[in-house]
């Protein structure tokens, strides 16, 4: 059982590549953190970092009060789960789980009975004498975290573990990895780079962009007030309507509201209606295309109006393209024109460069 | 290429590969400089003396009629080895790789030869055609050949060329065998409703597909000719009769072995030296390795 | 298709069967020949059926030799064969194997140097070297040993190139999951990366075998006692008096005994010998 502190944690690769400039992410003792951005972002190299797999370039990286920034992979007591699981092919199921004990000298009896129980808990148990190749992608899965919890580790990592199973089996195992760390308790670190999963994993989400984080805490608080523009369009699907707009038209309308220059409305938070609320924002929109999911339906609508009138009625915004979700499958025809607003509660505001989060 | 995950150690690297590099050090790269630095030397055949002559040894290579006739001899050879075999050898995968019943046994019984030594060879071929007691050769002076050729030099000429294309048979067998089976079917399928009948589709379409193949063996056959025939050679006519089968390997060993004549032998090795760097060279450049299998 | 039917397909098997009676006759005449009277075969009067001195031939080969010539059983040359080849295809694979690991997986000054003297072996083949690596042998007492027969040809770029490609494709996280395990460098090796190689390793055996049993030039100079003779050694021997005192029969023998563990491998062993080759070749 362990906290885990990244402090001002950088790397440079020798060619002067900057991968991580600067970070600093406090993950404490049995909570879930989860490190989301696109690819590039730096998340798998931070990971690794943690893991000692790479070379920490400067800051600190404190797993349990001791900084272990030179201290090897096998001494930092943590256990990794791989993207593509890495599993010795030539070794039984049984046997891949027992390396690492075995390697620590532990005596067979207790190698024994800890991964026997591993196995029960990930109903591996029929399968402990198969090699890798024997067994389905989800099996496979199961047996790189079995590998890790046999070593009852203070810390576990995983790199993008379910980005090689189909969608279905990814949900089933996405939720089993959450109920099995919720009972042993044990600090986890999660690398993907799916918003979906890091979302419904996370106690604590470190959404990152560029080598730097761009925003960490609460999953639904980050959903609810993103940090940046970057945020905001990086958590959430269908992803957040950003529209650029000049700062008096923004004041004109929605009142009081700094020096923003970004407007940003989720797809879920317009309502079709003839209306346009107190201090929101309403905008015309031209069907251009349905989407019908069952549940729900997205409309993509586009904001071009007709030549002559270039300039925006009161509360309205310039053109562009709107993604309008609503629920059930009715939806209007394609081409009519149809008016969508949002209320003043639901509007987020960002600075012109998209950097800052405007509260107003 | 460079693998990203490593580890960190400093010795443990060279211990690794000591072992190894100390054979090549000592029994490759030493003698290949004593052969260089021998073929400027003038050495008596009881070894009491030398003397640096710088490239008289080439010098008298070259005008030694001999030495042209080895090389115009061993490249003769080369060809005529590479060319009988690998046209035996196409014929043979290209009849393999149709849908036939039993095509596995027939690949088992074409290409063990690949594991009889040269000098077997060699034995195994003088035996057939041996002038006084080979099975062969009683047929052939039935049909009026004047068969020696022990005493007929271009007769042992074309026994060397047999029995070396014998061997290598089995090899590009394979080779081939593997090139045609890289190649989908769907394109012979294509050629097919293109209308090409068979023997056009092989001249239109296998052909071309397999010239990487083609390439990459007559180069392996080249090499082999010259280095691997050695066996068969000594086996089967010493280089005899006269020096009608003497090829530039051949000519190596003896002029060193029984003429004593060291600083000739060297710069013949240099020689030969050069002739396989510059067949490697060819090898690594420009066969395109990948589509052969 | 179609066109494979009937007469081309006839066709085609008459031409491999054709194929395979040329490839086969030559050894079907030695061991015809290895079952028949000297005096006879020396007539030139051999028949083209198999004799009935079977057993007699192949024990005076096996146990006594020749009776005239080199007067070496067999057997103990093929005794000497077999240790060459195992020594040269052992000794092959681990030093290369070794080597390629520290090349693929450490870091060192140097390191790419080492890689091209090793690769630049492919040019220095043993015959532009002969006398010179005769004279460092002789030299080092090594003559007519097995150390003198096999450690000069047991260096191998093509062995060493074969296993960096085979570790190039080893996933890194293999290594990551091995260090996260607790595994150094040789415990890593020798638990995960030899496993892994095992099949490479075993093609690699079938062909350096077949290779190394084969040698000819080298064990020809360096072997001058009869008793360390290697089996192709000693059948040139055999044929080197006169005509009329070769005997045939136990030449022709040796000839099938020579080819036979070889063959043997190639037949048994077909699946990896044709992956090997094809390997080696890249």
């Amino acid at each position: 059982m362990a906290n885990v502190t990244l402090r001002n944690v950088r790397k440079t690769y020798p060619g002067g590549f900057e991968a991580i400039k600067g970070v600093n992410v406090d993950v404490a003792d049995g909570q879930f953190c989860v490190l989301v951005g696109p690819s590039g972002c730096g998340k798998s190299t931070l990971l690794r970092m943690v893991a000692g797999l790479e070379t920490v370039s400067g800051g600190e990286i404190d797993i349990g009060g001791r900084v272990v920034n030179q201290v090897e992979p096998a001494d930092r007591d943590i256990a990794m789960v791989f993207q593509n699981y890495a599993l010795y092919p030539h070794m039984s199921v049984f046997n891949n789980m027992a390396y690492g004990l075995r390697n620590r000298g532990m005596k067979e009896a207790e190698v024994k009975t800890r991964v026997d129980e591993a196995a029960r808990v990930l109903e591996l148990t029929p399968m402990l004498e198969r090699k890798p190749r024997q067994l389905s992608g989800g099996q496979r899965q199961r047996v790189a975290m079995g590998r890790a919890i046999v070593r009852q580790p203070k810390v576990f990592l995983f790199d993008e573990p379910l980005s090689n199973l189909d969608a279905k089996l990814r949900i089933a195992m996405r939720v089993e990895i959450r109920k099995l760390q919720r009972r042993l308790s044990t600090t986890s670190i999660y690398v993907t780079h799916d918003q979906l999963e890091a979302m419904t994993l996370a106690d604590i989400l470190v959404v990152m962009n560029g080598g730097q984080v761009e925003q960490f805490g609460n999953p639904l608080a980050i959903y609810e007030k993103p940090a940046t523009t970057f945020v905001a369009s990086f958590i959430g699907a269908p992803p957040m309507n950003l529209m650029s707009m000049r700062a008096d038209e923004i004041k004109s309308q929605i009142g009081n509201s700094g020096d923003a220059g970004i407007l940003g409305i989720r797809p879920e938070d317009f309502v079709i209606t003839d209306q346009t609320p107190a201090g929101g924002v309403a905008l015309p929109l031209t069907v251009e295309a349905i989407e019908r999911v069952g549940a729900e339906t997205f409309i993509y609508g586009s904001r071009k109006q007709d030549e002559q009138r270039i300039a925006a009625n009161p509360g309205e915004l310039p053109p562009g393209e709107v993604i309008v979700r609503i629920p059930g499958s009715e939806a209007p025809p394609i081409g009519q024109k149809i008016r969508v607003a949002a209320v003043r509660a639901k509007l987020h505001l960002f600075s012109d460069d998209g950097r800052t989060r405007i509260e107003a | 290429m460079q693998k990203q995950a490593i580890f960190q150690a400093k010795l443990l690297p060279y211990a690794l590969v000591a072992p190894q590099l100390a054979i090549v050090l000592i029994f490759f790269y030493w003698p290949a400089a004593q052969a260089v630095i021998q073929s400027f030397l003038l050495q008596d055949a009881f070894g009491l003396s030398t003397s640096f002559i710088w490239f008289d040894n080439y010098i008298e290579l070259f005008q030694d009629p001999a030495y042209y006739e080895a090389i115009v001899r061993t490249f003769f050879f080369s060809f005529a080895i590479a060319v009988s075999s690998l046209s035996f050898a196409l014929l043979l995968a290209v009849m393999a790789d149709k849908p036939l019943r039993g095509s596995m046994l027939y690949r088992t019984l074409l290409i063990w030869p690949y594991a009889v030594a040269p000098p077997v060879v060699g034995v195994l071929w003088i035996f057939m055609l041996h002038p006084s007691l080979g099975v062969l050769s009683r047929y052939l002076r039935g049909m009026g050949v004047d068969w020696n050729p022990l005493l007929d030099g271009d007769q042992a000429a074309a026994l060397i060329i047999l029995a070396a294309a014998w061997k290598q048979i089995s090899y590009n067998f394979l080779f081939f065998l593997a090139g045609l089976q890289a190649i989908p079917k769907s394109v012979f399928e294509a050629a097919a409703i293109d209308g090409a009948r068979p023997m056009r589709r092989f001249w239109t379409v296998t052909f071309p597909l397999l010239s990487p193949t083609i390439f990459f063996l007559l180069v392996v056959n080249i090499v082999y000719a010259f280095f691997d025939t050695f066996g068969i050679i000594d086996t089967m006519t010493r280089g005899g009769p006269g020096t009608s089968t003497v090829t530039l390997v051949y000519k190596v060993y003896t002029d060193g072995l029984l003429g004593g004549n060291l600083g000739s032998s060297a710069a013949q090795s240099v020689i030969l030296m050069v002739m396989v760097i510059v067949l490697t060279g060819i090898q690594f450049r420009f066969v395109e390795r990948k589509v052969t299998y | 298709m179609v066109e494979e039917e009937g007469f081309r397909r006839y066709v085609a098997h008459a031409i491999l069967w054709i194929g395979i009676a040329i490839v086969a006759f030559p050894v079907y005449i030695a061991i015809v020949a290895s079952t028949q009277d000297n005096a006879l075969i020396a007539n030139g009067q051999m028949s083209l059926l198999p004799g009935g001195h079977f057993f007699e031939v192949y024990y005076q080969t096996i146990f006594v030799g020749t009776s005239g010539s080199t007067r070496e059983p067999v057997g103990n040359m093929m005794l000497n064969s077999l240790v060459m080849a195992l020594l040269i295809a052992v000794g092959k694979i681990a030093i290369s194997i070794i080597s390629a690991y520290a090349i693929v997986y450490f870091r060192f000054p140097f390191r790419m140097p080492i890689f091209w003297i090793i690769f630049i072996t492919l040019m220095l083949p043993v015959e532009v070297r002969i006398y010179p690596t005769y004279k460092i042998v002789a030299d080092l007492h090594m003559l007519d040993s097995y150390a003198g027969l096999a450690l000069p040809l047991i260096a191998s770029a093509t062995a060493t190139l074969l296993f960096r490609q085979f570790f190039m494709t080893v996933p890194d996280e293999l290594l990551e999951a091995s260090r996260i395990d607790g595994a150094g460098p040789l415990r890593f090796f020798w638990d995960t990366l030899l496993p892994l190689s095992r099949t490479n390793m075993a093609a690699l055996f079938v062909i350096l075998f077949i290779l190394g049993w084969n040698q000819y030039l080298w064990p020809l100079l360096i072997t001058t006692r009869d008793d360390m003779q290697t089996i192709q050694v000693g059948i040139r021997k055999m044929i080197t008096t006169t005509d009329a005192l070769t005997e045939w029969p136990v030449v022709m023998a040796t000839a099938v005994l020579a080819m036979l563990p070889p063959v043997f491998v190639v037949v048994a062993m077909q699946r990896l010998f044709v992956r090997g080759l094809v390997e080696t070749e890249k």
